[in-house]
């Protein structure tokens, strides 16, 4: 159980770190599409360690499934949120900022 | 006979959800099973048979692969962002596909846009608009291992 308990903790700490990095970087990244991809940080990965934290401490029952129901429903609906929203963007004129504003980095290539 | 197997994954699905065996909820379960196979008969009379993914080894093989690529990227994305220079240059570019079924390009854009630092805006015929944190991920992607992974999946 000792073993079970610190792989938790570790899941929560680990989760719950990504979790910070995602809301620093959202105030760090330069632009709306830069942000996404920090936003990504606490859906892909930090969720799904949260909630396996806290499935390695539940005891067995029918909630342990419905919290993999709900693991598999975050990581299932994150890619199709996040294209929503970039499409949104790109739809109401915004346009993605590229390279560092020093012209570095490959031009956008619209098609 | 797939309605009837959709009919008993839907059963269990309720059954484990609800986790109560009064008559009453369970008939309302039972009313809730057929109520949706009937709108899935009408909607495959609309599109007529649709794709489907049916669960083989070869897709728990990708899944558990995207999985490492997931969160691997996630590890960079995180330095990236905790690096006091921020060192990232976003690119908007576009990725050339070879995917051709709408269920492969689909699986190929949403693993994109899962794995963090890419980001599919727009899906055409041959191919993707891709955002990226950095060009070392376009880069990545153009090496096509994601690509090839799906294709051998025959789907």
């Amino acid at each position: 159980m000792l073993l079970l308990e610190i792989l938790s903790g570790f899941c929560l700490l680990v989760g719950g770190f990504l979790c910070v990095t995602g809301g620093i970087g959202l105030l760090r990244l330069p632009d709306f599409f830069s942000r996404v991809h920090a936003a990504g940080l606490t859906e892909t990965l930090a969720a799904p360690l949260l909630l396996a934290g806290i499935m390695l401490q539940m005891p067995w029952s029918l909630d342990l499934l419905k919290v993999l129901f709900i693991m598999i429903l975050v990581l299932a609906t994150n890619p199709t949120a996040t294209h929503a929203m970039a499409k949104a963007a790109l739809h109401g004129g915004q346009e993605p900022q590229i390279g560092n504003g020093n012209g570095q980095g490959e031009t956008s290539s619209k098609a | 006979m797939r309605y009837v197997v959709a009919a008993i994954f839907l059963a269990v699905f309720w059954i484990a959800l609800s986790g109560h065996y009064t008559p009453l909820l369970l008939s309302l379960g039972a009313v809730s099973v057929v109520v949706s196979i009937w709108l899935v008969y009408r909607m495959d009379r609309v599109d007529g048979e649709p794709n489907r993914l049916t669960p083989s080894a070869g897709l728990f093989g990708y899944l558990a692969w995207l999985l490492w690529c997931v969160i691997k990227s996630n590890v960079d994305v995180a330095r990236r962002i905790w690096s006091p220079s921020l060192p990232v240059r976003p690119v908007w570019a576009r990725l050339e596909t070879e995917v051709e079924t709408p269920l492969e390009k689909t699986l190929y854009a949403n693993s994109i846009t899962l794995t963090p630092g890419t980001l599919t805006t727009d899906v055409r015929d041959d191919h993707f608009l891709v955002h990226a944190l950095n060009q070392e991920d376009i880069d990545e992607l153009r090496g096509g291992e994601m690509q090839r992974r799906i294709r051998r999946l025959g789907i």
